[in-house]
């Protein structure tokens, strides 16, 4: 029973990291940016919720996709798109640039303190049935992420921009010769990351029922190992890698010696270092030489 | 030759006087060709003669130093290179290959939905060109898991999509097995005959380039040695000397 309970836990925190890398896989795959700022993105939609406290549910949730998404817009149409030519290493600062801004933009609005909110706290509730005990909000989790990755792989098969994003993700400059708007394109990569991130923020604030201006800043670490394990550029591969950052976190705090496990993280990235020895490409991207 | 008396100009892929210098290094040296709606037009030459240069110039790749490239009587110089693409000059890669994680269909899409088509409409063409290419029963298929030859017929069905009034072709043989070179010789006989669509060739191969070819222009050093028909070429003693040697043609 203990571990089918604890294969639930890991296939919550999985699908959450799921999300946060899908968010971080999307902006690379298309522009070979590491969008290290996502994680801000995920604090600014924990603040939004903050602010919005008292508001029914519905309305602060809502505003918080809102305000997100449109803040992953501006980013892009601030920071990166005149940084468009730019290689890899500079977006990669430029992202830290961005991320440091916005972190110290709430920071002198709100303060350094955790802030406490009341947010679908009644989720923390747990389902019981057949022995098993079962919060609420990791169901919720699993169920909306996977509803999310449902509507993500029908956006990209069935919708035009879709299919032109992932000519886009394979090969940007020949998709623009073919006549694929980048701006398009990569306004709605932004859109698209912006929405995840804030789903992220949803869950985040509903399960610690705290904000602060560096609640993202773990979850875009995690959710760049998670999408470097699956193999940059792959989105299956990013969700993938998620799902498995997850299910090695709860094993880690499940099996570990109990005077170990308040250094789990340590442990996940011991893991991932000699996952990066054996197998650097990730494991769903094929090493380029093999392909000539 | 036909429509020497400038009458091709009103509707023709014209290029006059380019140079291209690298680093002092003269890399085009005053070429000048004209490519007709419906003509095959070969462009041979040893490694380094400027072939692919030329076609960087022609696709905005590649400013020139001097000259002028108009398609259609429009300058295309000022234009960035999916601009150029938009007015129906469309190029394949010797490299790129299509996208691999699209299927085959998908791909052919990506070049319909360049000429502003929708959704539906874009597929039902991508359909036919893949059929025209024989290409049908594969449109499911993810690209990567394709042979190298039909890979390539896909990135040429991809061009197709996109209605070229001028396909540049740069070395789409190269990498084939006899088999696979002939299947493409009858494809891009079939896309001239079908789009009135004009065709500029690189190819190391002879035999195809004798065989499809209206006409050949040969470069060497940057300039061109030689131009006419494939019977010209083949009694052309330069071109024998330069490049042709030995090799049966």
């Amino acid at each position: 029973m203990i571990v089918v309970q604890n294969l639930i836990d890991a296939i919550s925190l999985g699908s959450v990291y799921a999300l946060a890398a899908l968010g971080i896989g999307l902006i690379f795959s298309i522009m070979r940016l590491i969008n290290f700022a996502h994680g801000e993105l995920i604090m600014v939609g924990g603040f939004v919720i903050y602010a919005l406290a008292g508001n029914p549910m519905l309305v602060m949730a809502l505003s918080a996709i809102i305000v997100v998404t449109i803040l992953a817009l501006g980013m892009e149409r601030l920071a990166f798109r005149p940084l468009r030519k730019a290689s890899p290493p500079t977006l990669l600062i430029a992202s830290f640039a961005v991320s440091y801004f916005v972190q110290h933009v709430i920071l002198m609005i709100f303060g350094s303190r955790p802030m406490g909110v009341d947010f679908l706290s009644v989720l923390g509730e747990s389902f019981e049935f057949a022995g098993l005990r079962v919060p609420r909000l990791q169901c919720i989790a699993i169920v909306v992420t996977l509803a999310l990755m449902v509507g993500l792989v029908v956006f990209f098969r069935a919708s035009r921009i879709g299919v032109q994003m992932r000519a886009a993700a394979e090969d940007f400059t020949m998709a623009r010769l073919l006549g694929v708007k980048a701006d398009r394109v990569i306004a709605v990569a932004f859109a698209l990351s912006g929405i995840l991130a804030s789903f992220v923020s949803l869950y985040l604030v509903a399960q610690t029922g705290t904000v602060s201006y560096k609640m993202g800043v773990n979850m875009v670490l995690i959710a760049f190992v998670a999408s470097v394990i699956g193999g940059m550029g792959s989105l299956t591969g990013a969700a993938l890698g998620g799902f498995i950052v997850g299910i090695v976190s709860v094993s880690l705090q499940a099996y570990l010696p109990e005077e170990l496990r308040p250094y789990r993280d340590a442990f996940v990235f011991l893991l991932f270092i000699a996952f990066l020895l054996w197998r650097p490409q990730g494991l769903l991207v094929r090493r380029a030489s093999e392909r000539v | 030759m036909t429509g020497e008396a400038g009458v091709a100009t009103a509707s023709a892929l014209e290029v006059a006087g380019v140079v291209v210098n690298f680093q002092g290094l003269r890399a085009i040296d005053d070429i000048h060709l004209t490519l007709r709606p419906g003509e095959i037009l070969g462009l041979i030459g040893p490694n380094g003669a400027g072939k692919t240069t030329l076609i960087n110039v022609l696709t905005g790749f590649q400013v020139p130093d001097h000259g002028s490239v108009a398609l259609n009587g429009v300058d295309l110089l000022p234009l960035k290179p999916h601009q150029r693409s938009r007015l129906g000059l469309v190029r394949t890669f010797q490299n790129v290959l299509p996208f691999a994680g699209l299927t085959a269909l998908e791909n052919v899409e990506a070049g319909a939905m360049a000429t502003g088509m929708a959704r539906g409409a874009g597929r039902a063409w991508a359909m036919e060109v893949l059929g025209r290419l024989g290409l049908a029963d594969k449109a499911a298929r993810r690209v990567d898991t394709l042979p190298f030859g039909e890979e390539r017929r896909v990135g040429i069905a991809r061009a197709v999509a996109m209605k070229p009034k001028f396909l540049l072709m740069d070395e789409p043989a190269a990498g084939l097995n006899d088999a696979e070179a002939e299947e493409l010789q009858r494809v891009v006989a079939g896309i001239v005959a079908e789009g009135e669509c004009g065709v500029l060739l690189i190819e190391h191969r002879m035999p195809l380039v004798f065989r499809l070819c209206h006409r050949i222009q040969v470069l060497q050093h940057g300039a061109t040695i030689a131009l006419g028909t494939p019977e010209e070429i083949r009694a052309h003693n330069a071109v024998r000397a330069a490049y042709l040697g030995d090799e049966a043609v």
